[in-house]
């Protein structure tokens, strides 16, 4: 590294321009590096993400038109905004209160229920759906309690709900959590001091700080609903048309080697990944004081 | 001044559970909380500790030793492994371009980072096959100089870095951002050399977070599933991992082995979920910081 | 000063009071009675239970025993919400997405609605109270956009808006800088004497306690040492620990007879030793209590180490044999070299039983 003999005696200009800084490194160096880390972002994410919409686009706008009026691509479509719209409301009501109880309040075995909420996190979507296969399965712990009844869970709409929950569940307590702590009880007690009651203190002044902490994990956990795939794919039973969500109904178009139309549908998916990244993005520049530092999962 | 040796008066120590706090709702949130949590993730995963007991250590371990699945679990961790190292070391630098440099379209590249976070993985797989498949944009250049990636345990390797990238940023980037400036300018007037205050003021401190997201990385890999199968080729005793070795278990009905190579995966996740956390320990201690 | 109001009635009484937060004692059997209108600061170092107190007090924070009895009845189970205390904390709490105006009128509108004033009526509060902290063009700022000052006189007027019994302050003016919390003592000094309020305040500046306070509390390590004007702490600190925390001042070994108190044989003017009192004792001094003498008529010789001036007085640090140097305050404006000798002659001081 060139860099190292001027870095030494920082206060001698070594061009006839600005004297360099004795804390960064060189400017080939600065360089080389950038490009590196441009050029295998490049290829390792940006590259997968345009093949998506090239490839969807492949045969035509015409063709890609074509695919949304499949019967069983809009099943797949309206499966997963239903999925979602169950998961996240769901996921949305528990992280509240979550980071309520484990933010405002000091209470024994405190990072032992932390670490329970996050643990979905590091379980396999494999291994998520396949815990729900055991439970409801008719053999399993469950399972025939429920098929007595003649309630379906698997390879149903409830199957692939809950597994969805499961993989989502972390996502807003673990935003709110740290954000809450963060923020303190102060402004609570200072609106109880003044008279407010609990649920009026908590619509006014704690649910105001933290819309956007809010807004942000809602985001998060809402993409990870409608694209998730290992844990549905186990509960779902891949019936065509009925319990298809989108990312399965990708798979299916793909092994059948229909590529066009899997890169098509894949590209509605890919679009919600951007839309998210976006409004992600733009949370993270403008309101970053009022998101939990750190708060990228 | 004087020292007051004045005992300090103490109560008799009274255990509570939970703190007084004048604020309500802890009743009902933390009850909810309860509840959600024994629903959703306690008695699930409790079913798969109880399938699993009910096969005990010696039936998992004949699953595990059936060659088929050593080799998925081999290749599930070994691959995972390489490609966590890495990612380690791609996402050091790009942590470190993203927050110490000032380039043109830094926010945006710094926004491209969490994409493997947002895009379905089905998504993501189709899309890795795709480019790394012998006709494919980059594979076809691979196959000019003689590398198959798609469709071998190079593929799997691919696609692990793809997802293990935003961990191994996203870890250490808070930290080189917090790094403060007059510790390596006190190490310059100190005399010590750029490559110096590098090695020896600002790298030490930030180990603790490049070895917490390398165990991200590993932990996702070893469990990612969508990605990998469409590059994988998964031809068992090659390309096979153990996830989707579950996914075909449980295909034939034989939830005995996919719940023994679940709990052998979730026994692994949770080594790796407390050497994180000995790793944040040792670093608060150490650093006073995670 | 003499400021304390000629109605001694109490306002607020906390008996026996006792709070410990995991195993340390914060309070311990506390007694305190604050009368009706007056201001009353409590002063001490930091962790000496103060703010604990006054968060009992507000219904914040639960005694593990005791009670806190508000104009004769017994307040202890009473909800903060019921409670009728305005509170201003240590950094201010303001509600950051509300303009000065919603937050002020905020325990307006958390009324029900039977007791709730009327829009006009909350605007007209309101604006009186932005009249009253001199902040009249500021309804529509948001916290964000005020100075520290700013921010402390929002909260208070926030406070006072619920027209409360008491008002209690934490620390009100520690996050501030030196200039304005000096404007803002004496402005707080000011409403005081307009409104009347009943007022409590908890800083571990002495300075501010004893310009501030009607009478002032003196706290330590959970227990009340002394409460008392400002006068009267200072006149006669109940123990070492009050007259250290009010000042400097140097430990001289001394002998106690016959009620007078004795320094290499000679007696100090001005000091009564405790009733039945005999023998070596402690003699507190404070540095004005010194004054440089001839050698040969001083309770105490000594060389000169070092003196620096400042504001009109001239600080002597002076060697007395082991141990620390004595602290000397003097006026006279002559200045001494280090190392000259001189005597020192002690005019008062304090002896604890």
């Amino acid at each position: 590294m060139s860099e190292t003999a001027a870095a030494t005696f920082a206060a001698a200009p070594a061009k006839p321009d600005t004297p360099r800084s004795a804390v960064t490194e060189g400017r080939a160096v600065r360089w080389t590096l950038t490009a590196i880390a441009i050029v295998f972002l490049a290829l390792f994410l940006v590259l997968p993400l345009a093949t998506v919409f090239v490839q969807a686009l492949s045969k035509g706008f015409e063709t890609y038109i074509a695919t949304f009026r499949e019967p069983d691509a809009l099943s797949a479509v309206r499966l997963t905004l239903i999925v979602a719209a169950i998961a996240v409301p769901f996921n949305l009501v528990f992280g509240i209160a979550a980071s309520w109880a484990i933010a405002k309040f000091e209470f024994a075995g405190k990072s032992l229920l932390v670490t329970l909420i996050d643990l979905p996190f590091s379980v396999s979507p494999v291994v998520s759906g396949l815990i729900y296969v055991l439970v409801f399965s008719a053999q399993g712990v469950f399972g025939a309690f429920f098929v007595q009844h003649g309630i379906q869970i698997l390879f149903a709409l409830p199957g692939i709900v809950l597994a969805t929950i499961f993989v989502t569940f972390p996502f807003v307590a673990r935003e709110l959590i740290p954000l809450m702590q963060e923020q303190g009880t102060a402004e609570e007690e200072a609106a109880l001091t003044l008279g407010a009651s609990g649920l009026w203190a908590f619509l006014t002044v704690t649910l105001p700080n933290i819309r956007w902490g809010l807004l942000y994990s809602v985001l998060l956990c809402n993409a990870r609903a409608m694209g998730e795939f290992g844990a549905v794919s186990v509960v779902s039973g891949h019936i065509r048309g009925l319990t298809n969500t989108i990312p399965l109904h990708v798979e299916i178009l793909y092994n059948e080697y229909n590529f066009v139309a899997a890169f098509a549908v894949a590209s509605l998916l890919a679009g919600l990944a951007l839309v998210t990244l976006l409004i992600k993005s733009i949370l993270e520049w403008r309101y970053a004081g009022e998101l939990a530092a750190g708060g990228r999962h | 001044m004087t020292v007051s040796t004045k005992p300090r008066w103490r109560a008799k120590p009274r255990w509570r559970f939970r703190q007084p706090s004048v604020l309500p709702g802890f009743g009902i949130t933390f009850g909810y909380t309860i509840l959600c949590l024994s629903l959703v993730v306690l008695i699930p995963l409790g079913a798969l500790v109880v399938r699993s007991s009910r096969l005990g250590l010696s039936g998992i371990w004949e699953v595990a030793s059936d060659p088929r699945v050593a080799s998925a679990l081999k290749i599930s961790f070994g691959v995972s492994l390489l490609a966590a190292l890495t990612a380690s070391v791609f996402g050091f630098l790009v942590a470190w371009v993203l927050t110490r440099y000032r380039f043109p379209g830094r926010r945006i590249v710094d926004a491209v980072v969490d994409l493997p976070f947002a895009l379905p993985t089905a998504v993501a797989g189709i899309a890795l096959a795709q480019v790394y498949a012998p006709n494919g944009i980059v594979g076809a250049q691979l196959e000019k100089i003689g590398i198959k990636a798609a469709y071998t345990p190079l593929g799997i390797f691919i696609a692990m870095v793809f997802i293990g990238l935003p961990f191994a940023v996203r870890t250490v980037q808070p930290l080189i951002a917090e790094i403060d400036k007059e510790v390596e300018e006190a190490s310059a007037t100190l005399g010590a050399s750029r490559r110096a205050t590098l090695w020896k003021v600002v790298l030490p401190p930030l180990i603790p977070a490049v070895l917490t997201g390398f165990a991200l990385a590993f932990a996702r890999g070893v469990g990612e599933y969508g990605s990998i199968i469409f590059i994988a080729g998964n031809l068992p005793y090659v390309s096979e991992i153990a996830p989707l070795l579950i996914v075909i278990k449980l295909s034939e009905y034989d939830y005995a082995g996919a719940a023994a190579i679940a709990t052998i995966m979730l026994g692994i996740s949770f080594l790796t979920l407390l050497a994180i956390n000995l790793i944040q320990a040792w670093s608060r201690r150490r650093f006073g910081y995670v | 000063m003499g400021g304390t109001s000629g109605r001694p009635s109490t306002a607020i009484r906390v008996e026996g009071l006792s709070k410990t937060f995991d195993t340390a004692a914060v309070l311990h059997d506390f007694d305190l009675d604050v009368r009706a209108g007056e201001l009353l600061g409590l002063l001490g170092p930091s962790g000496s239970g103060k703010t604990t107190l006054l968060r009992i007090i507000a219904g914040l924070d639960f005694p593990d025993r005791g009670r806190v009895l508000f104009g004769g009845d017994d307040a202890t189970g009473l909800p903060v919400q019921k409670r009728a205390v305005g509170f201003v904390f240590q950094h201010y709490a303001l509600f950051k997405h509300m303009s000065v105006a919603d937050n002020i009128a905020y325990g307006l509108n958390a009324r029900k609605r039977a007791e709730r004033p009327d829009k006009a009526e909350i605007k007209r509060r309101v604006g009186d109270l932005l009249d009253l902290i001199k902040l009249s063009g500021f309804a529509d700022r948001y916290p964000s956009q005020l100075s520290g000052g700013q921010r402390q006189r929002v909260a208070l007027a926030r406070a006072l808006a619920v027209e409360p019994r008491v008002l209690l302050l934490d620390e009100p003016f520690g996050a501030l800088d030196a200039q304005v919390r000096k404007d803002l003592r004496r402005w707080l000094r000011e409403i005081h004497d307009r409104t009347g309020q009943t007022t409590i305040f908890v800083t571990h500046d002495q300075d501010e306690a004893l310009e501030l306070s009607d009478r002032v509390a003196v706290l330590d390590k959970g227990r009340l040492e002394q409460v008392g004007t400002p006068d009267e702490v200072q006149d006669n600190p109940a123990s070492a620990t009050v007259l250290k925390f009010l000042g400097d001042a140097v430990e001289v070994e001394a002998i106690a007879e016959g009620g007078q108190v004795r320094v290499d044989g000679r007696p100090v003017p001005g000091v009564v030793a405790p009733a039945g009192l005999i023998g070596p004792v402690k003699l507190h001094v404070r540095p004005w209590q010194f004054q440089l003498t001839d050698p040969s008529a001083a309770h105490l010789r000594g060389t000169v180490r070092s003196s620096h001036r400042s504001q009109g007085r001239q600080r002597i640090e002076v060697e007395h044999g082991p141990g620390r140097p004595l602290l000397v305050e003097d006026f006279d404006g002559e200045r001494y070299a280090a190392g000259h000798p001189v005597g020192l002659r002690i005019v008062g001081g304090y002896v604890f039983a």
